[in-house]
């Protein structure tokens, strides 16, 4: 932290006098500016370093998926009346005779040349086209349930940070501690075995394999998604409102909250505007990556509605030894959590000023 | 009646390791355009009684006895709303640690001109206009651009003057200053203390300036109560108590404090012995297992405070002969040396 008295010079103050300049070399300069500031060189860093980490990672999966045993995907794809000569003609089709770097190549050359991620060994169909079919569906789901464990976490986090050891505190905590407990897959059975109007004990809700898109009929696509967006959110929820308390408790104690209220604000404003302000920074940072992980497909909550999101794809690809669609969900899900791991830190400095890069 | 009375005053929290009794019975009074300053160690009660006086202290295991008067009305009284109109309005405060006391991710505008408009039906840009004046008058160079100014761009010194500013810019009767200079630099302490001096010159607010600081005492108030385990143990002008001061932990402070004609490497005389804990007060005079001169009625009975001169008081068994003899031998021993 700076000591120093004189705070640093913003650009605009190295402005002459007299106001904006105009003109072509005044756009270029402050185009120059920011272009050459602090934040967009950090972007651009971050986003070098975002590209050499996709390669890694498609790089282990690569290896991986060849050096641990699994099924010969040729062997798969020949089916019930295979002979030894089928498979290897599917093996020469596939290019699995290759090289294991010439194959690695090869995918390369197609994610970079024409964004495509390879074929299902099982049906021959792109993994490209698959995931971004897909994608609405997760997207759904994601953003749904993001909305409904924010609108819950973080309400009764604060609830239970001001009213401390009260009979709403010991309740959410208590109720948070389950709902952290209880696995996605356990939660979304039991839920369906209560509610969903096929099995339930209540016909309440559509149950799995109910998803239609949104714009084929959007209610029975709100209603399909409820009973997901629950069972999905309550843990992050859970999370989230353990998270805000224990954060505003801490901030409530500081002394810019005394300075709050020797100026005579309301109990309100203090809480809302000086210490929720403070101690929802690391939430919003947190909120972030967990986006960008369930964008990369939430696995068990679609695997356990049968959604058939990037999650539910990544699930059955594994099953199958369908080495290009869990190459492509993986790089995907790595995507995802690499771009909202640079928008967290850059959202980061607007949420902070101290944060400088 | 004075502007700012404290009638018997007892504050108690209640804690995990028994009641702490952190004000016992203290009365107090502040005039307009006067300086009142409160002295003691680390835990003697003097930053709970600032505090309770603007209800800041008002928590869920503290319970809270006496009355605070401003102007005739008890502000322990008054429900939380309406201690909130009183609150930056009439009584401004500023606290001992600058770097923690703004909020950090607010400009140092924004968080003066929410001051403002939190007790006056004005314009944002009209509050703006009065937050730069306001950070002008306290000397802060270049205030236009200084209101967007994060706590983190300025120094120690440059954040308490915002402090000060947003205590001030509503001109409050009474100014609380709960070691205002303690974390900062002693060049920076002593331009501190003038600006508080000045503005109180110019606007007559009554200020009560928290210190274990003898030195920023002499320099600012004119009235000066020691507390030492919840207690005001002397009472009296400025001149009297660092002059002729008659309680043996008064003698205490003073000797503990550097002289500029001690010898290089004279060890320094501190009060021995720990302040007492706020849960367990020793039984009568709570600084007899301290005090040099303590006998046999000391841990018995808790003295009254009593007049001892014009506007002194002191709780203390020592006979009043006795003590002005050991006052006054203190006196000339520091004779050429500075109390701060």
């Amino acid at each position: 932290m700076s000591a120093s008295a004189e705070p640093q010079a913003a650009p605009r103050h190295s402005l002459p006098e007299g106001g904006p300049a105009h003109g072509p070399a005044a756009f270029l300069a402050l185009l120059l500016g920011v272009l050459g500031s602090s934040m967009s060189r950090y972007i651009a860093r971050r986003v070098g370093w975002g590209i050499f980490l996709l390669f890694v990672v498609s790089a282990l999966t690569f290896l991986i998926f060849y050096v641990f045993p699994s099924a010969d995907p040729a062997a798969l794809r020949a089916g019930r009346q295979a002979n030894p000569q089928l498979i290897a003609q599917i093996r020469h089709a596939l290019g699995l005779d290759d090289p294991l770097y010439e194959q690695y190549w090869i995918y390369l050359k197609g994610i970079f040349l024409h964004f495509n991620l390879g074929y299902s060994y099982q049906n021959n169909v792109s993994v490209t086209s698959q995931i971004l079919t897909r994608l609405p569906v997760t997207i759904s789901l994601t953003v749904g349930a993001f909305v409904v464990w924010i609108a819950i976490g973080i309400p009764l986090g604060i609830l239970s940070a001001i009213r401390r050891h009260s009979t709403v505190d010991r309740s959410t905590m208590g109720l948070a501690l389950l709902a952290i407990s209880a696995p996605v897959y356990w939660l979304g059975l039991i839920v369906l075995l209560l509610f969903a109007d096929d099995i339930g004990k209540v016909h309440l809700l559509p149950g799995a394999g109910s998803y239609v898109p949104i714009t084929h009929d959007p209610t029975q696509w709100f209603l399909s998604l409820l009973m997901p967006w629950f069972v999905l959110a309550a843990s992050f929820a859970a999370i989230y409102a353990r998270m805000v308390r224990g954060n505003l408790i801490e901030v409530m104690g500081e002394d810019y909250i005394r300075t709050a209220r020797a100026k005579g604000l309301s109990e309100r404003r203090v809480i809302l505007r000086h210490g929720v302000r403070a101690a929802i920074t690391p939430v919003v940072t947190l909120a972030g990556l967990d986006l960008g992980i369930l964008l990369g497909g939430a696995v068990l909550t679609e695997t356990v509605f049968n959604i058939p999101g990037i999650g539910r794809y990544a699930y059955d690809s594994i099953v199958n030894s369908d080495l290009p669609a869990i190459q492509g969900t993986v790089l995907f899900g790595a995507f995802f959590i690499i771009v909202m791991n640079i928008v967290v830190d850059v959202l980061y400095a607007f949420l902070d000023p101290r944060v400088r890069y | 009646m004075a502007l700012l009375e404290i009638e018997d005053l007892r504050v108690r929290f209640q804690t995990r390791d028994g009641v702490v009794r952190a004000v016992e019975g203290v009365s107090l009074s502040l005039d307009r355009g006067r300086t009142l300053g409160i002295v003691g160690e680390s835990g003697s009660g003097k930053s709970v009684t600032a505090l309770t006086v603007m209800g800041l202290s008002r928590l869920p295991n503290a319970t809270v006895e006496g009355r605070v008067l401003f102007d005739g009305l008890d502000l322990l009284a008054l429900p939380l709303e309406e201690l909130a109109l009183y609150r930056g309005k009439r009584i401004g405060m500023i606290f001992q640690d600058p770097m923690s006391s703004l909020h950090p991710l607010y400009k140092v505008g924004w968080q003066i001109v929410e001051a403002i408009r939190a007790h006056e039906d004005v314009s944002k840009s009209a509050a703006r206009r009065r937050a730069r004046d306001a950070l002008a008058e306290v000397g802060i160079p270049n205030p236009s651009e200084r209101l967007d100014s994060y706590p983190h761009e300025l120094s120690g010194g440059m954040r308490q003057r915002v402090m000060i500013a947003m205590a001030l810019v509503l001109d409050p009767d009474v100014l609380i200053a709960d070691e205002p200079t303690t974390a900062l630099d002693v060049t920076v302490q002593v331009q501190i203390l003038d600006l508080v001096r000045r503005l109180q010159a110019e606007r007559g607010a009554a200020v009560l300036l928290i210190t274990h600081d003898l030195g920023v005492v002499a320099e600012t108030a004119d009235e000066v109560a020691v507390m030492y385990a919840g207690r005001v143990v002397e009472l009296g002008r400025m001149e009297t108590i660092l002059g002729a001061p008659e309680h043996p932990y008064t003698w205490g402070l003073i000797e503990s404090l550097p002289r500029l004609g001690d010898a290089r490497g004279a060890r320094l005389h501190p009060i021995a012995g720990q302040p007492p804990s706020l849960i367990h007060v020793p039984s009568g005079c709570p600084f007899h297992p301290r005090c040099p001169h303590a006998f046999a009625v000391c841990p018995e009975v808790e003295p009254p405070l009593l007049p001892s001169g014009p506007g002194h008081v002191v709780a203390c068994h020592l006979a009043p002969a006795a003590r002005r003899r050991i006052g006054l031998a203190l006196r000339s021993a520091a004779t050429g040396g500075s109390v701060g």
